[in-house]
């Protein structure tokens, strides 16, 4: 059975829908993440989750406990809901010592002196913060003060860590470490994690399924490497890492790359797009090779750019043009040369 | 080799500005502090402590120390609680018409107090006052409701209005506080009662902290409110007591020693509220606003709702609208006292005070020529200075930096005080009696204001503007035209403001320092209530407002378009 279900769930602030009849749920212990560009409702999903936020329409569970649903006017408070969150800007209280911070959660529980203290200990032992127990917050760096909000979290034990953002007022070499430090917690008290983000690596490293929205609607629900290898649709695939576009047309039977030459014999988009006038020829820039066979598409190099361990090529098609990077010792054409290109993972979209 | 010479130049500009910034402050403002500490310490050609121990323990003085206390204690108490629960309310709940509402507490700031102060005697004066009145003629009642010649009558004017100095203040910390802050406590399990509690209220403490402060400051110093209801109870505070001293024996050696003593001790608590306010907010000034953050959580009043809001508009009709038109109304009144009917009403007192009663003619157009040449002299020279302190590094700025402060810790009798001892004639120049010494009190006065607005404009300008300026072959001085002027423009325009408006219904310096043909509207409004022409001095006040308000509106308008320009 999964832990967190939440069916058909749709807000809209006046006449903007920003999560539209949204369906997901998460296992026990999975880390969940929700990628997407700014707008597109990942935030206000977690504050539905989280209770901040009423919703239009659908339900939320948590196990079999329902936690909110309009129709059956329904609704249970945040503080009544027991999950852990982390928010982008830390909130850690300036007014109360690290340990005090801690220790809020479990003090509203009246949650007898003893145990408090054990439990307090506990979290700051495992965010590395026992040291600056009775520091003021304020007195800690960055990822300090972020620490602090996740021993916090941490504190009550919850099964479900809410996250929006976490890492993104830290230093890029920070992020990257606490990444690592969130994921080791998981592991050690098995809670599940919805995460926010919208940096592509950090969901990439952290979690086991994401979630790509645009517009307040689902793209794709998948593990981070099918959301890279099979995007489901062209949004998702220009969304994750690189990617190149070639507009196609047809006419009469013949497929053109607009503005340019007849596609190559064998790049022809699979059957069930057949019926489509134009669609796109998808790539990416690291799975396409420079080549000499006959049956390749041909263009010019317009731009050829080291960028440490990669060469970047800029290759014009007619009036489109194309990215492809390589390994920095590879061969490669040289600025202003006609080239072959091969495209390893050619994917069309309509 | 032309580059020490330019640095040359440099220096010796920098030295003339320095020089002439030192020289506006220790002229206005240091001089006259000086002068006051002098006399109150020295005395028989020594310093002497025990001389002024003796001043402080004579009964009058003692209990004049009480009631600046008291009343202070009183109106910073009341004044905290009212402006903290009312912002909390326009910023934390779903009160309706919480803009306007919000709007409506801020306008006892334009109102001046002595008018208010004037309005109640007409409406709680125990024997005229209106209200008394009606209760005591309809509802057989044996005595007035509420005396306001008494403590708690001045506490309560004062607390309407100055509590907005706690209310604007709390108002900021609540609107910018990071909303997270509140809901990570949520989310651990607290409810909203606990919140308020456990972190909103500790978390703004600071900011309410430091407006109790304001107004105690600026409560230990008020002269009008009390010197309208408090005398006729022989109720007297520290500036009540040195006026009432000084204008009953102008110059005596007594009054003069009376009057420097309770000036110094002004100056002193003044400067130690001042410490202890930068104390609150260094320490305790947490970084509580967040860059990117949700509208803050909403409490829902539920069926409190609309007797909140009732309870806002009554507070606001009584304390606001009551008292103003009153005062619209008694001036307009034949004589006081006659009951408010039509033939009893009409706009002659205002006719006759605008176009043909001197008195009043010169006192405005006294106000507003003194308000127009203390605003622009101030404001230059609060540029210069700021720029000083701001933007220049230059060996002697700490003089300037500790001379800059000064201004904000002198309450005005201290600096009519000052002034009286310095300009009049002692050392060569006498501007006693004239209009001059009100306008170099004024300066004196209103530089803190113009320090404030020119040097928080001044710190937008980063500094690489002016030295990109100066890479670009700019002169210092063609940096200043051409780059700093333009830049601080707004906050030259801001300073303008600040002190033309507060000068035209200034008190507490004109009173002390008036001459039968340089009195100001604040002083003629004053003396005509003293000599019992209650409808002259309404009517005097009604156009005050007027005035006052107009110009407070251009003012908005004009900002807001100029904001909206660019
Ligand atoms: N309180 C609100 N009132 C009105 N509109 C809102 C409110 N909160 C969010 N929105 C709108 O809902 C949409 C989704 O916002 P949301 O904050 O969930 O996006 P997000 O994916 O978290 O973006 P970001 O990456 O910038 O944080 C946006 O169009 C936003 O403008
Ligand atoms: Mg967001």
């Amino acid at each position: 059975m999964p832990h967190v279900r939440l069916v058909n769930v749709t807000k809209r602030f006046g006449t903007v829908t920003a999560v539209d009849n949204l369906n997901f749920t998460i296992e026990k212990g999975e880390c969940f993440s929700m990628l997407g560009p700014s707008g597109c409702g990942k935030t206000t999903t977690l504050r539905m989750v989280a209770g901040f936020e009423n919703m239009d329409d659908g339900e939320v569970y948590v196990g079999d406990r329902l936690l909110s649903s309009p129709a059956k006017n329904f609704y249970l408070p945040p503080e009544k809901r027991d999950f852990g969150m982390v928010f982008q800007a830390f909130a850690v209280w300036p007014h109360l010592s690290v340990y005090e911070n801690v220790a809020f959660p479990l003090r509203i529980r009246k949650v007898n002196s003893a145990e408090l203290h054990k439990r307090v200990t506990d979290a700051l032992t495992a965010t590395n913060l026992l040291d600056s127990a009775s520091a003021s917050p304020d007195d800690l760096s960055g990822g300090g003060k972020q620490r602090v909000a996740l021993a916090r979290a941490l504190a009550i034990n919850p099964d479900v860590m809410l996250l929006d953002e976490p890492l993104s007022s830290l230093d890029p070499h920070l992020r990257e470490e606490m990444r690592f430090e969130i994921k080791a917690l998981q592991r050690r008290y098995g809670f599940c994690i919805i995460y926010v983000t919208h940096d592509q690596s950090e969901a990439m490293a952290l979690s086991d399924r994401i979630l790509v929205m645009r517009g307040g609607v689902a793209q794709q629900i998948d593990s981070p490497l099918n959301i890279y290898a099979n995007p489901a649709n062209r949004f998702v695939f220009s969304f994750i890492g690189l990617s190149n576009f070639l507009e196609v047309h047809k006419a009469n039977n013949a497929y053109r790359l607009a503005g340019g030459d007849c596609l190559p014999e064998g790049l022809a988009p699979p059957p069930a797009l057949a019926g489509h006038e134009r669609l796109s020829l998808a790539s990416r820039p690291a799975e396409i090779e420079f080549s000499d066979a006959p049956n390749v598409l041909r263009g010019q190099v317009a731009r050829k750019a080291y960028l440490g361990e990669t060469i970047d090529y800029l290759v014009k098609l007619g009036e489109q043009s194309l990215r492809v990077q390589k390994a920095r010792h590879s061969p490669g054409p040289e600025q202003g040369t006609n080239c072959g290109l091969l495209l390893l993972r050619p994917t069309w979209y309509a | 080799m032309s580059a020490p010479v330019r640095k040359k130049f440099f220096v010796g500009t920098a030295g003339i500005i320095l020089f002439l910034s030192i020289a506006v402050l220790v002229v206005f403002v240091a001089f006259p502090v000086v002068l006051i500490l002098f006399n109150a310490f020295w005395t028989k050609g020594a310093f002497n402590l025990v001389d002024v121990a003796a001043v402080l323990r004579e009964p009058d003085t003692y209990q004049a120390l009480l009631n600046s206390v008291f009343i202070a204690g009183g109106t910073t108490i009341g004044s905290t609680i009212i402006g903290t629960f009312f912002a909390w309310l326009v910023t934390r709940t779903d009160l309706p018409y919480k803009n306007f509402m919000k709007g409506m507490f801020l306008v006892p700031f334009m109102l001046p107090s002595f008018i208010g102060a004037l309005a109640w005697k007409m409406l709680l004066s125990p024997r005229a006052g209106y209200i008394n009145r009606l209760f005591m003629d309809y509802f057989g009642f044996d005595g007035p409701v509420f005396n306001i010649y008494s403590y708690y009558g001045i506490m309560a004017v004062e607390v309407m209005y100055l509590f907005p100095f706690v209310f604007i203040q709390v108002c900021g910390a609540l609107e910018r506080m990071d909303p997270t802050l509140e809901e990570s406590a949520r989310i651990s399990g607290a409810g909203l009662f606990t919140i308020t509690r456990r972190i909103t209220i500790p978390l703004v403490l600071p900011s309410i902290l430091s407006g109790a402060l304001l107004i105690m400051l600026y409560s230990m110093a008020h002269f009008g409110t009390v010197a309208v209801l408090g005398i006729e109870n022989g109720i007297f505070n520290i500036p009540t007591l040195i006026y009432e001293r000084i204008h009953q024996s102008a110059g005596s050696f007594a009054a003069i020693r009376t009057g420097t003593v309770l000036a110094t001790v002004l100056v002193v608590s003044a400067a130690f509220i001042i410490w202890l306010q930068g104390k609150v907010l260094g320490k305790g000034r947490y970084q509580i606003i967040a860059g990117k953050s949700f509208r803050p959580m909403e409490l829902k009043l539920r069926g409190l709702r609309y007797p909140l809001l009732i309870l806002c508009l009554a507070y606001i009709g009584f304390t606001i609208v009551l008292p103003t038109v009153v005062i619209f109304m008694v001036g307009g009144l034949k004589t006081y006292g006659l009951p408010f009917t039509m033939e009893n009403l009409s706009l002659d007192n205002y006719k006759f005070i605008l176009f043909d009663y001197k008195t009043t003619k010169d006192a405005i157009w006294n106000s507003v020529s003194l308000g127009l040449s203390a605003a622009v002299i101030t404001m230059f020279a609060g540029v210069m200075i700021s720029y000083v302190i701001v933007k220049m590094k230059v060996r002697g700025k700490g003089i300037l930096e500790f001379l800059g402060m000064l201004p904000f810790s002198v309450p005005g009798s201290v600096i009519a005080l000052g002034v009286i001892l310095a300009w009049s004639g002692k050392f060569g120049v006498n501007l006693y009696n004239t209009v001059w010494i009100i306008l170099v009190a004024y300066i004196a006065r209103y530089m803190a204001f113009s320090l404030k607005a020119n040097s928080a404009a001044l710190e937008q300008v980063h500094d690489s503007l002016i030295e990109a300026a100066r890479a670009c072959g700019a002169s210092m001085w063609q940096s200043l035209r051409d780059i700093v002027l333009p830049l601080v423009r707004p906050g030259m325009f801001a300073a303008f403001f600040l002190i033309f408006l507060p000068s035209l219904r200034e008190l507490t310096v004109s009173i002390m320092l008036y001459a039968p043909t340089t009195r100001t509207i604040g002083v003629a409004i004053y003396t005509l209530n003293e000599d019992g022409e209650t409808v002259m001095s309404a009517a005097l006040a009604g156009i005050a407002l007027v005035i006052i308000i107009t110009g407070q509106t251009l003012i908005t308008g004009l900002t807001g378009a100029s904001v909206k320009a660019k």
